[in-house]
């Protein structure tokens, strides 16, 4: 296949796009127009992915690959998919897909720059996950705080502005200093694309330095205890759209920074931090549980829930070994998933309601029985119940930090409990007891819309959930092959001197 | 063999779904009759199942397809049959039938019927994944499920704030206890590298000899840890001391799944999975010490508690509680035999106990104030009987089922080596008595003296329909003779487990007078109950202020949810806000974030005043940092 098949990917929004620019403002008309063209698009995408999948092969090659010199040398426009990749493009394509049904009707102002900026940034994120060169990845990286500023800027709640503004900064502070560490990783390798310097062996003070660079813009992205404060504002001031597509792919960012690059590239420095990281991801699951269930709006509850649910994937990519890294992995998706989910439901109800106070609420079920449902599962997916895809990823991640380190793993085994606290909590608040306010008396159940839009997420939920393996397979090659580097590297590093090793815990003793 | 243990397992879930799936469109009928015929098919593959694995003494593993394969760890979706799967999964159909077609006159004229037979039949669905699991992970899978189904009934009256709550508190309870399991599972995952019974049992003895270092205590087995872990689930689910206070609660559900769930089957789910487990306690001494001790203290405790409680459903709900006390002492002294057969006999008695008190409340027009009641044993007999044969089960009278299996683990506690048996033994006697004597306070209270309900209730007093007297027929016919025909299966020599069970000892012989004990206590707490009900009820009042202490003490439950409200509860939320106004909002954002904002825009602020527009300040600057510059060079270089 001498296509280039993925660049034309990326083609497809921006040719979207386009189209959308030629469609005239002001008439009644454009508007439907405009949305049918944007859905068509996603749609198109969506079902381009899958296609690529069909011709794909499970593997930790990556494949597809397609590699131009730029003027600068050691710069590549390298691209190229392996599992991990696909499964995220899949996520973003199926999300935004989404997105753009739930924007249908909640958005009024600008619909013609609103659906633009969703296709700027699906195309961002589409070369974000295809990068195979470090630069590449950076701009791309950048790049969706763009479009994003707007969404939230623009469409989002009373306090937009200053949401925006905090989220743009913030996030964009935490890449300075990954751009020190690129533009000194240039230095040294010569070459930014990812097999090259996947090679390369940095000294451990290199590492140390390098790790702590690209750490900064990673854990603010995901984001991790205590850089997480912007989250809760952008979400709660970001349109329904906006808040999907940030919990569900923007945040994975982070991760998938943190597998790709991190991970190969700076073995010793992860082994080193990796307790650190631990602490910080225990602190942020108990934390935000904590904060989540203290809130009286219910789209801060949920962000603060991602917080808490994203320590998880940090504390999984830390522990080398493949349950958890695997482990995170999935929950980077399956937190997509339910999280994006929960964000739509608190769209659906918002635009009824037109409030997001917890204590408007009650009683919720017995007028909006489909709605309840639906929020039920999702919030068992939330709290992790076996059965939903949240069980498998927190299950694997225990499973597996626990080998290497039990104090941590059990500190974040009591988040089974924390999580069913806040998101069980929230549920009996809002759907049950009696119908006490007047305005939920009157709410109408899902329409056939929003139908559409929830049943594919919940199917999701239920069959991951069930079948994960179906996924887990999809990436473990590249887990494995990432792993495999790291090891190889410190092996190769510490052939001569012996480091205690955190992962021997269970000593033998004489039994006495 | 597998296609009826398959469908078994799946019919109920069959029926759930489709119930589920069409819930709003569909009458009451058509809910109870798609149910009932999956639940009877489930119940008919369940008695295949039986025959093939109790009678026969087959086992069967079947996988069905992989849940998951992360490197070791590899588990699938699988069906395991032994004699002690079979014998759960023969009992878990059989109530469950029975509460669904009780339901039919139980449920009457309530609202979302098909909703609540859709739970029932999920919940019968994940308990039998649960017991007819071969690995940890699908276990813990049917665990959460009936936790799930659990909550859902609990709060199936979800307008009623009491039933929110409870149902929550359920939920959140068991959760403490499946953190428990979770740590157990990661334990098990660590040393054996499986989460396969046939990989972690036959390495018991390996894990007794492995000695782990836990910090502030020293080195400890592993056996001990992995046992542990795991009780500490079955803590929460079969509600022992300490993770109890959510079953009380529970009651807040409709009666017909009190009797399923909280009495008859989930709760029984911890002694299964101790059962199961059973090969790792054998090497866990001191977590079956623990095991006899706290089952103990639950026995007494909740028993006390049954004396003075005046809901109807309450008292049966502690009595459960202290029963699976006496189901843990069992298991804790290696009778794995006896626990199991208290929990087959105690399943029809007290889902027979529990559906009569539906009965019972049904026909006072929904009370379950026992004060409310009173005087009505000529009006509804049928139900009097009932209550009757049930209370003689649960305390034991002879020839019941309840004296055999109740008789044996009294014996075996006797009779086995464990520390602390004696414990056990001396409390099992006491709360023979109390069970006598809060069942039978309930009967007096209910059906005997002075009609205390209002004339319109009394009006109303009927005995129930027909589909809600036959199931109470089969269970009584399980109470009465459960015990007589099982005893031989379950504890004789030729008993029917094969190698389902860790260990089977004979019943030890115990000495005559222990042999009376039981008998005699049941018949004082019976004599007392009517002494203080019966003959002279201004006695219990005189008995009441004369102890108040005591009274208060165990009419507050022994002030568990006071205690848990002020240290978790309250402690939770001021911790929760703390975090959110002055840890997150005040120091990280506050002086965090927006310390950083505004440290600039003063530092903006403050540089704009040096452009003041006006030139002799500007030259005076210029000259200023020209002699700075000077100064400093200067003093560099010459």
């Amino acid at each position: 296949m001498s296509l280039p098949w993925l660049s034309l990917l990326m083609c497809i929004p921006l040719l979207g796009i386009f189209v959308l620019l030629t469609i005239s403002s002001g008439v009644e008309r454009v508007v439907t127009n405009t949305k049918q063209t944007t859905l068509w698009t996603t749609v198109i995408i969506f079902l381009y992915v899958l296609y690529l999948g069909l011709n794909f092969e499970i593997s930790a090659v990556p494949q597809f690959q397609e590699t131009y010199t730029t003027l600068l040398s050691g710069c590549y426009y390298a691209v190229g998919i392996d599992g991990v990749s696909y499964v995220f493009i899949l996520l973003s394509a199926f999300l935004i897909m989404l997105v753009v049904l739930s924007s249908w009707e909640s958005i009024k102002k600008d619909i013609k720059l609103y659906m633009c900026a969703l296709l700027l940034l699906e195309c961002c994120l589409i070369g974000v996950f295809i990068a195979r060169d470090l630069l590449l990845f950076f701009i791309f990286f950048e790049l969706t705080l763009i479009p994003m500023f707007f969404i939230v800027g623009i469409w989002g709640g009373e306090r937009r502005l200053y949401a925006a503004f905090k989220f743009f900064i913030y996030t964009l502070f935490g890449s300075l200093f990954m751009l020190v560490a690129l533009v000194y990783l240039y230095k040294q390798v010569g070459s930014f694309h990812i097999d090259a310097i996947a090679r390369y062996n940095f000294t451990k003070q290199e590492q140390f330095w390098l790790w702590l660079g690209f750490f900064a813009s990673f854990a603010i992205k995901v984001p991790m205890w205590p850089v997480h404060t912007w989250l809760p504002d952008t979400h709660v001031e970001a349109p329904t759209g906006g808040s999907v597509i940030l919990a569900g792919i923007l945040l994975k960012l982070g991760g998938y920074g943190l597998f790709r690059f991190s991970l190969p590239f700076f073995p010793d420095a992860m082994a080193f931090f990796a307790p650190f990281v631990f602490a910080l991801s225990v602190i942020a699951l108990v934390y935000a549980s904590f904060i989540a269930f203290a809130q009286k709006d219910i789209k801060k509850l949920v962000a603060y829930s991602s917080v808490a649910h994203m320590g998880i994937v940090t504390m999984g990519l830390f522990a080398p070994n493949l349950q958890s890294v695997q482990g995170a992995l999935f929950q980077m998706v399956s937190h997509g998933l339910i999280s994006g989910g929960l964000f739509l439901l608190v769209g659906f109800i918002y635009d009824r309601m037109h409030t997001r106070e917890i204590s408007a609420f009650g009683g919720v079920s017995s007028q909006m029985p489909y709605y309840a449902t639906a929020f039920m599962i999702l919030t068992l997916g939330l709290v992790g119940l076996p059965g939903t895809m949240g069980f498998v990823g927190e299950i694997l991640v225990v499973m597996g930090v626990f080998a290497v380190d039990p104090f941590y793993a059990m500190v974040a085994v009591s988040g089974v409990v924390w999580s069913a606290m806040y998101g069980l909590w929230l549920y009996r608040a809002v759907f049950f007891g009696p119908v006490t306010q007047e305005k939920v008396s009157q709410l109408l159940d899902l329409n056939r819309r929003e139908y559409l839009i929830l049943a594919p997420i919940l199917a999701g939920v239920l069959f991951f959930g069930l079948y994960p393996q179906s996924l887990l397979r999809v990436t473990e090659p590249v887990a494995k092959q990432l792993l495999w580097v790291a090891q190889e590297k410190r092996l190769s590093q510490e052939a001569a001197a012996v480091v205690p090793d955190k992962a021997i815990l269970y000593s033998q003793t004489e039994a006495m | 063999m597998i296609l009826p243990a398959l469908f078994a397992v799946f019919a109920p879930l069959c029926g759930g779904a489709l119930t589920g799936a069409l819930n709003q469109r569909i009458s009451p009928h058509v809910a109870y009759l798609l149910t009932i015929s999956f639940m009877c098919a489930s119940f008919g593959g369940a008695l295949l199942v039986v025959y093939e694995t109790c009678l026969q003494g087959n086992s069967f593993y079947t996988p069905l397809f992989t849940f998951l394969q992360v490197g070791e760890l590899n588990v699938s979706w699988s069906l395991y049959l032994d004699a002690l799967s079979g014998l759960m999964m023969g009992i878990i159909t059989f109530v469950s039938l029975m509460v669904h077609v009780y339901s039919i006159g139980y449920m009457k004229g309530e609202e979302g019927i098909p909703r609540f037979m859709c739970y029932l039949s999920l919940f019968t669905f994940f308990m039998l994944v649960l017991v007819t699991s071969a690995n940890l992970l699908q276990l813990f899978v049917g665990w959460e499920g009936v936790g799930l189904a659990s909550y859902l009934l609990i709060g199936f009256y979800y307008k009623k704030p009491s039933a929110g709550e409870a149902s929550l508190k359920a939920f959140l309870v068991n959760r403490v206890g499946d953190a428990g399991f979770i740590i157990g599972l990661c334990l098990a995952f660590v040393f054996c590298h499986s989460l396969q019974f046939s990989d972690i049992l036959p390495r018991a003895s390996e894990m007794a000899s492995f000695y782990v270092q836990v910090p502030f205590w020293g080195a400890v087995p592993f056996s001990e840890l992995l046992a542990l872990a795991f009780f500490v689930g079955a803590m929460g689910k079969s509600a022992q001391l300490g993770l109890h206070v959510w079953l009380p609660d529970a009651m807040e559900g409709p009666t017909p799944v009190s009797a399923l769930i909280h009495a008859a089957t989930m709760v029984t789910a911890g002694i299964f999975l101790m059962v199961r487990l059973g090969p790792v306690l054998e090497y866990a001494p001191w977590v079956q010490t623990f095991i006899v001790w706290l089952g103990g203290l639950t026995c007494f405790v909740a028993a006390t508690i049954g004396c003075v409680q005046t809901d109807i459903k309450r008292v049966i709900a502690y009595s459960t509680c202290s029963q699976l006390g006496y189901m843990f002492m069992a298991v804790g002294c290696s009778a794995y035999g006896a626990a199991m057969f208290h929990l087959t006999t105690h399943a029809f008695f007290k889902a027979l106990l529990f559906l009569s008190a539906g009965s019972t409340i049904h026909a006072f027009s929904g009370t379950q104030e026992m004060g409310e009641m009173g005087g009505v044993w000529r009006t509804i007999p049928f139900t009097y009987a009932m209550i009757w044969i049930g209370s003689l089960a649960l305390a034991g009278l002879p020839f019941f089922a309840g004296f055999y299996s109740k008789d044996a683990i009294l014996a075996y506690l006797w009779g086995s080596g464990v520390q602390s048996s004696g414990f056990g033994l001396t409390l099992g006697l006491v709360v023979v008595l109390l069970t006598a004597f809060y069942s039978w306070r309930l009967i007096f209270l209910v059906f005997h003296g002075p009609v205390r309900a209002s004339s319109m209730v009394v009006a109303h007093i009927h005995e129930s329909p027909w589909v809600m007297r036959a199931p109470l027929v089969f269970l009584a016919f399980g109470a009465v003779f459960a015990g007589k025909l099982g005893f031989e299966a379950f504890l004789g020599p030729n008993h029917m487990w094969g190698s389902a069970l860790a260990q089977y000892q004979h019943v030890p012989h115990l000495p005559f007078v222990f042999e009376c004990l039981p008998i005699l206590l049941s018949l004082s707490g019976i004599g007392i109950a009517y002494a203080l009900y019966m003959a002279w009820p201004v006695l219990a009042s005189r008995l009441e202020s004369t102890f108040k202490v005591l009274h208060t003490w165990c009419l507050n439950k022994w002030y568990f949810d006071v205690v848990y409200d002020i240290l978790f509860r309250r402690t939770l939320l001021k911790l929760s806000s703390f975090c959110w106004l002055t840890l997150d909002k005040k120091l990280i954002d506050g002086c965090g974030v927006h310390g950083v904002t505004r440290f600039v825009s003063w530092l903006s602020t403050r540089s704009v005043l040096m452009q003041t527009g006006c030139i002799q300040h500007y030259a005076l600057l210029m000259l200023l940092g020209l002699i700075v510059v000077l100064t400093v060079l200067v003093h560099l270089y010459v």
